[in-house]
């Protein structure tokens, strides 16, 4: 069968499981798109690359499957640029489809093109520069299968114009060959049997999730295993909700904006499992004097993170559900009264708080407002900033895959996109955008596409007038220099009808559950402004650099 | 400490790029990079001479190897390995400098590859302290330029280096 080189692609796009694309067109796919207009697709015009990226990223989250974006050559291409970034930061699959200038014109400074292959090679796990019309089968087999094996991540296939207009035969190959990278799914019994010795004679554990459990969608064994042993379970942003947050044995988020229990949790364990986390500088502060008295085992997917940051008694490398289940059964259930006990102590002593005065309205209310509505059962995605922490310490998650963040790369804009695929992808879920009016303000055109899909999106912009995040590190330590950190007053309602939606606005907490109310029973995309009070602060919090357990505020 | 690591990677377009990227963006301190053909034409070897401690280079093997296009890699720093580099070295030589010039390259059986009425461009192969030490002799005559290919490494024995890496 002779195909043209748009329809190959499509056509193995097809073979791969693809269902929707998210993209923006230009001259390099017109061809791609004059064929995706007849083929079984769903395409999401979205009004900027940078939201195809991060669209295509909120969808693979929210799904598990391998989320695809188009975006045509030359500046198209470089607009996904941070979408990309994001989702390699926090080992999202991928697959980005970016047009290219035709061959003839490749290396000349051409019009509308950029080496897309050479500016992504350090934020992708991948990336290919098609030559020829015959490689594209197997290049895009190849590209999937990278992107969601092993750790996953995004892949980049650049296509010149060209190939996509001639014709050629359609084989698509039976397997992939790739020499240099076979990923592990089996890891080493033995070490497996060395991590349940460490935890038989471990007297105060702690087990440490993070993303790379939601990843494996390994969220079950793990909750297996935390009911089995009874050892206490402390998170990373990226893993909110693998375990149900009123889990009595689940002691919050830990790290820079971590509760104090879960802090401290860290720096008094005899013995620190890490399942599927990287011990970034956001959770370990100060390196030198993290978890001081803990042994650490590391249980990861990627070899390269074992010892990377931390010193490692014993690692466990392989697929988190091969991992789960070989060690659930070794393990036995211990006696850690004592410990538990101690902990509990703390998180009574020092739970999250923030001051309540009337008729303020306080951002951490709107979040707790949210989360008592809709049950903890939402999507829940964010933007980067103080919102984004408040969220993930007042909404009660009940299940992995809810909680859609920025968090290795912290990139504002992220917010609206993302929601807008995970919608996509799962239309059968309520789901919840919590946004700063920063981080709104950077990709406010998708309102459009919300609009467009009909997608009953809830956005609540927690608007105080600043970029909270470094307006507080201005009012902490640079003497409240608000330089640059003053965001002058923009009208969210009238901008959301400008879109054809539905705007609202709440300034005062009694007319906060009112509005989510109405919100919830429309089938609109509705943006609510939370008009919030301006110089709140997100505590507790650990300053860059400083121990666990020099904690401000808790 | 230094450390020599051989690299075999796909022979594609880009891979050098690849590889090259690693290095910069996690600030590995590379001291020579040598690539070339091998047995296999769609292989290339790279010999990487990387400076560090042992969990730097720990790092460095790892993320090496994580790379798609990257085939094997392995540390020879600990393994009995030939080592060897090639130097092209413009030295200055005036008709009565040359003979004594010339008794040096003999002695560290070099060969003189150029000659002119100025200069002459000696050719050596070796270890890297050889050509150092040659260096330093011929500095009193002048060196006007030189170029050096940078270390290649090839473990002794029957096994290629792919059987004997402990990474793939």
């Amino acid at each position: 069968m002779e195909l043209l080189g748009s329809e190959i692609i499509l056509e193995s796009l097809r073979r791969e499981g693809v269902d929707t694309i998210f993209g923006y067109p230009g001259g390099a796919v017109i061809p791609l798109y004059d064929a995706l207009m007849k083929a079984p697709f769903r395409h999401v015009l979205t009004r900027h690359e940078q939201g195809a990226a991060h669209a295509a990223d909120g969808y693979a989250r929210a799904t598990g499957k391998v989320g695809v974006c188009v975006a045509t050559s030359g500046p198209g291409a470089t607009n996904l640029v941070t979408g990309l970034t994001n989702a390699y930061m926090d080992s999202i699959p991928l697959v980005a489809i970016t047009g290219q200038v035709p061959t003839s014109l490749l290396g000349k400074d051409s019009f509308q093109e950029a080496d897309i292959r050479g500016i992504t090679i350090p934020i992708t796990k991948h990336n290919y520069l098609v030559k020829s019309v015959t490689d594209l089968p197997r290049v895009i087999k190849e590209a999937f299968y990278i992107a969601r094996t092993g750790r996953p991540g995004p892949v980049l296939i650049d296509v010149p114009k060209d190939l996509t207009t001639q014709k050629a035969k359609f084989a698509y190959p039976s397997e992939v060959r790739l020499r240099g990278y076979r990923p592990r799914y089996e890891g080493d019994p033995a070490a497996v049997e060395a991590a349940a010795r460490l935890l038989a004679q471990a007297k105060r554990p702690l087990f440490f999730v993070g993303g790379g459990v939601q990843l494996a969608d390994a969220a079950a064994p793990f909750r297996q295993l935390v009911d089995k042993t009874g050892v206490p379970v402390v998170s990373s942003l990226m893993a909110l909700g693998v375990v149900p947050t009123n889990h009595p044995l689940y002691y919050g988020l830990v790290g820079m904006h971590g509760t104090y229990a879960a802090n401290m949790a860290v720096m008094n364990a005899d013995l620190l499992i890490g399942f599927g986390v990287r011990f970034d500088d956001r959770v370990t502060g100060n390196l030198q004097t993290f978890a001081p008295k803990a042994k650490i085992v590391h249980f990861d997917i990627d070899e390269a993170e074992i010892n990377k940051n931390v010193r490692t008694e014993v690692a466990v490398v392989g697929h988190l559900k091969w991992s789960l289940e070989a060690f659930l059964q070794l393990v036995e259930r211990g006696d850690y009264t004592e410990w538990v006990s101690g902990l509990d102590r703390w998180r009574q002593e020092h739970p999250l708080t923030y001051e309540k005065k009337d008729g303020l309205l306080k951002p951490q209310w709107v979040i707790e407002e949210i989360s008592r509505l809709t049950g903890g059962e939402a999507i829940v995605a964010t933007d980067v900033g103080q919102h984004q922490i408040w969220t993930a310490q007042y909404y009660g998650f009940k299940h992995p895959r809810s909680f859609l963040t920025s968090g290795g790369l912290g990139a504002m804009g992220f917010g609206l996109p993302a929601a807008i695929g995970a919608q996509v992808g799962r239309p059968d879920r309520t789901v919840f955008l919590v946004s700063g009016d920063g981080s709104f303000l950077m990709n406010i055109q998708e309102m459009a596409t919300a609009v467009e899909q009909e997608l009953p999106l809830k956005v609540a912009i927690l608007n105080n007038g600043y970029l909270g995040m470094v307006r507080q590190w201005q009012e902490l330590f640079f003497n409240r220099h608000y330089a640059s950190t003053r965001l002058s007053g923009v009208d969210f309602v009238k901008i959301a009808e400008g879109f054809g939606a539905v705007g609202l606005r709440v300034t005062r907490p009694e007319e906060v559950r009112p509005a989510l109310e109405r919100a919830l029973a429309t089938p609109q995309p509705v943006f609510i402004d939370f008009q919030v009070a301006a110089e709140e602060n997100v505590f507790p919090m650990v300053p860059a650099g400083a121990s666990l357990d020099q904690i401000i505020g808790a | 400490m230094k450390h020599t690591l051989a690299v075999l990677v796909e022979n594609r377009p880009g891979v050098l790029s690849h590889i090259a990227s690693l290095i910069s963006r996690r600030n590995y301190n590379i001291e020579s990079i040598a690539a070339g053909l091998t047995e296999e034409p769609d292989v290339t070897r790279i010999t990487l001479v990387v400076e560090g401690d042992e969990q730097i280079v720990e790092q460095v093997v790892k993320q090496l190897s994580k790379l798609i296009d990257v085939i094997s890699v392995t540390n020879l720093t600990h393994v009995d390995s030939i080592n060897r580099e090639l130097a092209l070295i413009k030295v200055r030589a005036t008709p009565e400098k040359r003979t004594d010039l010339m008794n040096v390259v003999e002695v560290f059986r070099a060969r003189i590859v150029d000659m002119n009425r100025e200069t002459v461009v000696v050719e050596l192969t070796g270890e890297e302290d050889k050509i150092d030490a040659l260096c330093r002799v011929l500095e009193d005559h002048g060196i006007v330029e030189m170029v050096r290919t940078g270390r290649v490494s090839l473990n002794r024995g029957p096994l290629p280096v792919k059987e004997i890496g402990w990474r793939e």
